[in-house]
């Protein structure tokens, strides 16, 4: 029971034949070699696959890759350019130290980006609630949190807002 | 995962002959479903995927209030300004629901479908006065929710959308898991001229009204009328996360909230 589902991931065209009961994260990680997208648990609840499904942000252990046949995926490997400038968002979970053993940070990131596309300027509260699908295992959201702060502001193409004592 | 064969029907005439297959099992936005068939706690042959069909999606205003299509998810909802302008305690619940990214997916027919006895939306149907319309009748919401992942649908029975009545005022209150977020104790108060609905989930199998709220908030419609009322413990849910009694007092906190905050 195989079917071909094709997609755009990352702005290239792929197709692929896969057993219908493929998960989008596997079609990304075992199909494509996109390994940057991770599983961090069997349930639905950590985050750690979040990628972007026609722009929102989803979680792809908890959707079928045919249910994404035809629509545009991005992962963490499609948002720095081409030339391997980081996205701000990127740039700012680096510059604020917003990991600790990097499991969680793709999720992280996707869903940041994601929060930041629909609330240009997050409060705290409004940025912690939107983490509410990723849990980060090391505890480190503190500066998790400042790094979505800064990287919205970069987003936004304000100066990111000097952050002391991290 | 078990191995199942995948469709994805196009009107929902061709969902409904899909179906009658043994074993098939209709998939919304899978928020529940695929965690389940990940742990191997289910076996269809078939899934019927509802999301390429028109007829279960949008929003519309209606005489009375909204119908939202069954395959509308929990952002959208959320987001949109029809509800927000119509019904926006039904917008504020939709943005409590799950996660961002089960809010992405999760659609309100699968919600009601699967009556998790937790979940969000039942108080809302309930509450404002909900009907359900599925590809064979119309069912009144009072009358959808049978039991703990129970409903009035009959087997194959799918459902198209949801119509709400516009209260004069409403609001939801829930208190909830800080880890999966579903309410522990969610209460709908709504409305309507001279009637009150209260509508409580997430404390029993099945969502439930209580109806001494109601007469007390439909004399007088402000918290302090809830003053020494409560719910009876007594075959509340009891579990690692709240004891039956705790349940009840909640109940009856999360009531007065949203009576505050329906103003």
């Amino acid at each position: 029971m195989s079917c071909t589902v094709s997609m755009t991931v990352n702005g290239k065209t792929v197709s692929r034949e896969v057993e219908e009961r493929t998960l989008l994260v596997t079609f990304l990680r075992e199909h494509l070699g996109l390994t940057g997208t991770h599983v961090g648990c069997d349930t639905s609840q950590c985050g750690a696959c979040v990628v972007h499904v026609d722009g929102r942000s989803v979680k792809s252990c908890t959707t079928l890759a045919v249910q994404a046949n035809g629509t545009a995926v991005t992962t963490i490997e499609g948002l720095a350019a081409a030339d391997g400038t980081l996205h701000p968002m990127q740039a700012a979970f680096r510059e604020h130290h917003g990991l600790q053993c990097g499991f969680c940070t793709p999720g992280m990131v996707m869903s940041a980006v994601d929060l930041v596309r629909e609330n240009p300027n997050p409060t705290e509260a409004e940025i912690r609630e939107g983490l509410e699908g990723n849990i980060c295992r090391c505890t480190g959201y503190h500066n998790i949190v400042k790094a979505v702060k800064a990287g919205a502001d970069a987003m936004a193409g304000a100066q990111a807002t000097p952050v002391a004592a991290e | 995962m078990y191995a199942f064969t995948y469709q994805r029907p196009t009107t929902l005439a061709d969902a409904a002959t899909a179906i009658q297959a043994e074993e098939a099992k209709l998939l919304g936005g899978g928020q529940t479903l695929l965690p389940t068939l990940k742990q191997r706690l289910a076996r269809p042959t078939d899934l019927i995927d509802l999301g390429a069909i028109p007829e279960l999606k949008g929003i519309r205003e209606t005489d009375g209030g909204l119908e939202i299509g069954a395959f509308t998810r929990h952002a959208e909802v959320a987001h949109s300004d029809l509800v927000k302008r119509v019904i926006p305690a039904l917008a504020s619940l939709a943005e409590g629901i799950g996660d961002r990214q089960v809010r992405n997916m999760g659609t309100m027919g699968g919600s009601i479908a699967n009556a998790d006895p937790s979940a969000d939306y039942p108080s809302a149907v309930v509450a404002l006065k909900g009907t359900v319309t599925t590809d064979r009748r119309s069912i009144a919401g009072d009358d959808f929710f049978t039991g703990m992942f129970e409903t009035a649908l009959e087997p194959g029975e799918i459902v198209k959308s949801v119509r709400f009545a516009r209260p004069d005022k409403a609001a939801y209150a829930k208190f909830r898991n800080p880890a999966s977020r579903y309410a522990i104790v969610g209460v709908f108060v709504a409305k309507f001229g001279a009637e009150v609905r209260v509508a409580v989930t997430g404390a029993a199998g099945s969502v439930f009204r209580a109806t001494a709220f109601e007469t007390a908030l439909a004399a007088d419609f402000r918290a302090e009328a809830l003053n020494g009322l409560s719910v009876e413990a007594d075959g509340l849910n009891a579990d690692i996360h709240a004891s039956a009694d705790y349940r009840a007092h909640l109940v009856a906190v999360m009531a007065k909230r949203a009576v505050e905050a329906a103003g």
